[in-house]
């Protein structure tokens, strides 16, 4: 090789070395859950509105459910709302709510005024299951299988399509994708 | 004179950004300390958990503490904290498949150097030959 090429093919590489990192820039936000293919963590937390009644993964078992992260503080939720309420009232599978880092009045209200989609609100005071579920914005959501096993998790708001695509068929018995919505587009 | 002052807001300031919390010893509150500047803030992702004021870095912090009371080692603390958000946590990244290019990298352009260098040389010995030749 001409030695005279050599900082021309060090630049190429540069530049192909730069583009992949554009193209992947905007996924890299998204952390890939190790959570996927894993048990849901151990949770024991009082329902809102209703604080003597506690409900652990053991309360769900047997059945698809999914669980939403939210809180009356988060912006996205509200984005979110709607599509969380299509998905409740098609009956597909039990919406779970997650309540986290919120005050039970906050959260009432705000389900007061947006409307109250879920099937049963947990309380997440602290945030500490959060923490477990590796939860890092808001809102998530879990998808659960039957076993217990997280078997596909969104960062960010669903939308219509990501149900479709990713949470009908699951539920309906045809899975598809590897859990990872990021690898999914 | 003027920027020791400057300099010692500025560290006022920082340590403000942590809660104050009681360690047994000297040694236990290094290791903390070591800890929470490697690993990463998963919500402000170019930051530590020693350095970011988010609500979920200050209970990660509280978490690192509480685990270090109870006894555990920096290995487990790391651990249940990659078990949560991945190896993304760790801003010192484990030698393992999918990272060795990374780790290996600087060796190879290491390599890559000295292959070039080698090669300038030996062309530059041959030019001198040459002059040495002609002359």
């Amino acid at each position: 090789m001409n030695s005279r090429m050599v900082p021309l093919v060090v630049f190429g590489l540069l530049v192909v070395l730069l583009l992949v990192g554009l193209k992947i820039s905007d996924r890299k936000t998204l952390l890939p859950s190790p959570l996927i293919g894993k048990p849901v963590p151990a949770f024991d937390l009082p329902v809102l509105g209703n604080p003597e009644q506690r409900m652990s993964r053991e309360s769900f078992l047997g059945k698809y459910y999914l669980v939403n992260f939210w809180a009356s503080w988060c912006v996205t939720c509200r984005v979110e709302h709607p599509v969380i309420t299509d998905l409740a009232e098609s009956k597909l599978l039990p919406v779970i709510g997650f309540n986290f880092r919120d005050q039970p009045e906050d959260a009432k209200a705000w389900l007061q005024h947006f409307g109250d989609p879920y099937d049963i609100n947990l309380t997440d005071l602290d945030g500490r299951t959060s923490i477990d579920f590796g939860v890092y914005a808001a809102p998530e959501s879990f998808l659960v299988d039957p076993a217990g096993m997280i078997v596909f998790k969104q960062i960010g708001a669903l939308t219509p399509e990501i149900i479709e695509t990713e949470i009908r068929p699951r539920v309906m018995g045809a899975p598809s994708g590897n859990g990872n919505t990021e690898s999914g587009n | 004179m003027k920027l020791f002052g400057l300099l010692s807001i500025f560290l006022a300031v920082s340590a403000f950004a942590q809660e104050p919390l009681v360690f047994e010893s000297q040694q236990q509150q290094d290791r903390f300390n070591q800890l929470t500047q490697e690993l990463r803030c998963v919500v402000c992702q170019n930051q530590n958990l020693a350095d970011s004021d988010a609500p979920l870095a200050h209970d990660l912090r509280d978490e690192v503490y509480a685990m270090l009371q109870t006894g555990k080692s920096n290995e487990e603390i790391k651990q249940f904290l990659v078990q949560r958000y991945g190896d993304f946590v760790l801003y010192r990244p484990p030698v393992q498949t999918n990272t060795y290019l990374l780790w290996l990298a600087p060796l190879l352009i290491l390599l890559g150097g000295a292959w070039v260098l080698r090669s300038n040389i030996k062309k530059r010995t041959a030019l001198l030959g040459d002059d040495n030749n002609t002359a």
